[in-house]
């Protein structure tokens, strides 16, 4: 169970796992997530599963190595076991069934954005994709975003490939210039929160509906807790158990971004032993 | 010899000591001490203190061996009907169960029952070797969810009477509110894995970080060939009170904090890797045992000041009174007949302060309690970094709604039939916090308890009838 079949490096920093899971796979819908844990001492943290193979029984997680335990995570390769793994969780997104769609996807936000793209064009939905990251050489998943939408724009922040700045200022200028919003059903944005938050405000201006991922601090990932708390239309949500999906345009931004910083002093000290090797020598 | 009024004292740590580690709190009673407290058990020939154990401990049987040093029968006397003795031993409230009807208790104090079946069940840990019966496969499977002190004990029986039982338990660890809600040093984890153990040694599996109503629903466990299902998945669902500011940083619910400190062992980080941000003047709203462990946990993750914020009075505090006691002298403060209004933030969006208002008692409620009433501008601003939310808990829907013909109460219990366990579904039993809300560990095992017992003569008699 839980092993590591395939492993690809997608960018320095961002990797792809393909998880024997057959358990999750068979259930697994688009918008869903797991937890798992790396190790004895570890802590839980949510993945959105990227995609899923229900006859080869595996997940894909794709994930950026920012943290401790994604870093430990990294570490891993084939053959090597994920010691908990746990889903799906969370509601499966809700996908319209015809018309036209923006998704937008901001650095590692692309994996998880990738599964509601796929399942949108296999319901024959017109897709405008807009994926971006920093620099060109951070941008993943790029062959097969192409694949599933019927257009692809990328954006950097440097300007070293396609349009030069956010993909929330991207979206504006195709709403300003080449697209009646009138048609645009709706915008899912799934990324960092600032981005999350500017493509919800660039979309509001134009009044399309924007469905964004949200992907809190959580512990439990079944509604135990209530880490994973956010405000939407002033009501508290448990994002494990009434998202992660969630209305963009209805959510708290400044209180999602504070909640999501709640434990930066403590994460620079276990990056700090990371870095050093610590005592997880071992891995 | 005149009988003694008093019972013996149970040892424990130094309050001053205890304030900053984690290590458990009651020493537990050496041989000398319950032999002593043993000896003034009357052996009543109606003993009240049996009916009082909801899972009927054969309680004068069991102190009788104790007097005459037969350690090892006197354990095997309790779990032949407790299958957690050890657990029972520390966290059961035996001051309102066996304890509340001992005859001793009308003219001084009763017999420690507790605390001498926490002693025989050390003792078999320290000495014996727990044994474990010749079981007889029966070719019946059944599947219980939650693993749990209602799973762990529903499990344990069905397994002795020859059931292939399989446990699936959302968590990666298993032991329920046994491992990620009560603190180490009130029931160390090493005790709960030893009864775990056993449980297994049954022959019990236990599937971790499996969700029944996610991972796989209810109506597969059927096809999956399990005969019968027992829904022991507690109450998991934590409350807030709905007051502005609960969700700034630095404001949790008990089931976070707990559960970041007992399962996850953020008191050892960064040995071990979950954080969690404890402050210096930490406010734990409520007064259930929840609440007591949360607070005492506060101090020893280094608090100055910890507090209890309840809104009614100390007569209605619903902890244990040995919890209240022991925080008490650990130097919790208690700021009854006080209820929070608002939370209030710094510019950074962290727990600066949490305003308050005075509550008097006034004419009883449905539950029997005096109903809190807000004295009208009496509010104050309590100066605190981290709020503590420890109301209590409800069933968490997931199963419900996953499952054609499982109904439940409004307010989330699942329906049953109070005897027997019974669902609204055919085959599938219920027990525990999942059925009552928010209660005790030992109301749990006398749940899964019956439901064994049901699930046995259900499945044995081969009627179809619901």
């Amino acid at each position: 169970m839980n092993q590591i079949l395939r492993k690809r490096v997608l960018t320095p920093v961002t990797k792809e796992i393909v998880v024997a899971a057959p358990h999750i796979a068979r259930k697994a819908q688009p918008g869903q997530f797991v937890i798992l844990r790396v190790s004895q001492e570890g802590e839980r943290i949510p993945l959105t599963i990227a995609d899923f193979d229900r006859d080869e029984g595996t997940i894909t997680l794709v994930y950026q190595e920012v943290g401790y335990t994604t870093r430990l995570l990294g570490k891993l390769e084939p053959h090597d076991h994920i010691l908990d793994l746990a889903g799906p969780l969370g509601l499966p997104a809700e996908l319209p069934d015809k018309g036209r769609v923006i998704a937008v996807g901001g650095g590692v936000g692309v994996a998880p954005l990738l599964p509601k793209c796929k399942e949108l064009h296999r319901r024959g939905i017109n897709l405008i994709s807009i994926i971006g990251a920093r620099s060109s050489d951070l941008i993943i998943l790029e062959d097969e975003m192409r694949a599933c939408s019927d257009e692809l724009h990328i954006c950097t922040d440097d300007g070293s490939r396609g349009f030069k700045g956010f993909v929330s200022d991207k979206l504006k200028q195709m709403l300003e210039t080449e697209l009646n919003p009138d048609e645009i059903d709706e915008v899912i944005a799934i990324g960092p929160i600032p981005m999350m938050k500017a493509t919800c405000a660039a979309a509001k201006e134009f009044g399309v509906k924007t469905w964004v991922s949200m992907n809190p601090i959580m512990v439990d990932g079944t509604g135990m807790c209530g880490a994973c708390r956010v405000t939407v239309g002033g009501e508290t949500k448990f994002a494990c158990v009434d998202g992660p999906m969630f209305d963009g345009h209805l959510v708290d931004w400044d209180e999602a971004w504070r909640r999501a910083n709640s434990y930066r002093e403590q994460e620079q000290i276990a990056n700090e032993r990371c870095r050093c090797g610590g005592d997880r020598q071992w891995l | 010899m005149a009988l003694k009024k008093s019972r013996v004292e149970m040892p424990v740590q130094d309050s001053e000591a205890r304030k900053s580690n984690f290590d458990e709190v009651a020493l537990g009673y050496t041989e000398e001490m319950a032999l002593e407290e043993a000896a003034r058990c009357l052996n009543c020939k109606k003993p009240f203190c049996v009916e009082g154990c909801p899972v009927n401990v054969r309680i004068p049987e069991f102190i009788k061996l104790i007097t005459e040093k037969k350690y090892q029968e006197a354990i095997n006397v309790v779990k032949s009907t407790n299958s957690l003795p050890a657990v029972c031993g520390r966290v059961c409230p035996q001051e309102i169960q066996c304890e509340s009807k001992c005859i001793l208790g009308r003219r001084g104090e009763p017999v420690a029952i507790g605390r001498l079946e926490r002693f025989v069940a050390d003792w078999e840990m320290e000495h014996g070797n727990p044994e474990v019966p010749e079981i007889k496969p029966n070719g019946k499977k059944v599947a219980i969810v939650g693993a749990g002190p209602a799973g762990l004990t529903c499990a344990g029986d069905l397994a002795r009477l020859g059931y292939e039982v399989t446990i699936f338990e959302s968590l990666h660890e298993p032991g329920g509110v046994l491992i990620y809600g009560i603190p180490e040093f009130r029931l160390p984890k090493d005790i709960v894995r030893r009864e775990v153990d056993y449980v297994k040694r049954l022959g019990v599996k236990i599937e971790t970080s499996f969700i029944i109503g996610r991972t796989m629903t209810i109506e597969e466990l059927f096809d999956k060939g399990f005969d019968a299902v027992f829904i022991g998945s507690g109450a998991g669902l934590p409350m807030f009170m709905r007051i502005p500011g609960e969700n700034l940083n630095g404001v949790y619910s008990a089931n976070e904090y707990l559960t970041r400190i007992n399962l996850m062992k953020a008191y050892k980080f960064p040995e071990y890797d979950t954080p969690i941000v404890s402050g210096k003047k930490v406010a734990v709203v409520g007064a259930g045992n929840v609440a007591m462990d949360a607070v005492r946990c506060a101090l020893r993750l280094g608090a100055e000041k910890a507090m209890i914020v309840y809104r009614r009075g100390r007569e209605e505090m619903p902890a244990r009174a040995e919890e209240i006691h022991h925080a008490e002298e650990e130097g919790v403060e208690f700021h009854l007949l006080t209820k929070p209004v608002r939370i209030l933030g710094d510019e950074k969006g962290w727990v600066a302060g949490m305003e308050c208002i005075r509550m008097e008692l006034g004419e009883p409620d449905q539950s029997g309690r005096r109903r809190p009433v807000p004295i009208e501008g009496s509010e104050f601003v309590m100066d605190v970094d981290t709020v503590i939310m420890a109301l209590g808990t409800s069933p968490n829907p997931i199963l419900v709604q996953t499952t054609e013909g499982l109904d439940a109460h409004k307010w989330g219990g699942l329906i049953t039939k109070s005897e027997t366990g019974r669902t609204t579904k055919p085959r599938v039993w219920a027990g525990g916090d999942a059925v009552t809300g928010a209660a005790t560990v030992i109301l749990a095992m006398g749940a899964g308890k019956a439901a064994a017992k049901d699930i046995h003569e259900y499945l044995e008699s081969g009627s179809a009838d619901w």
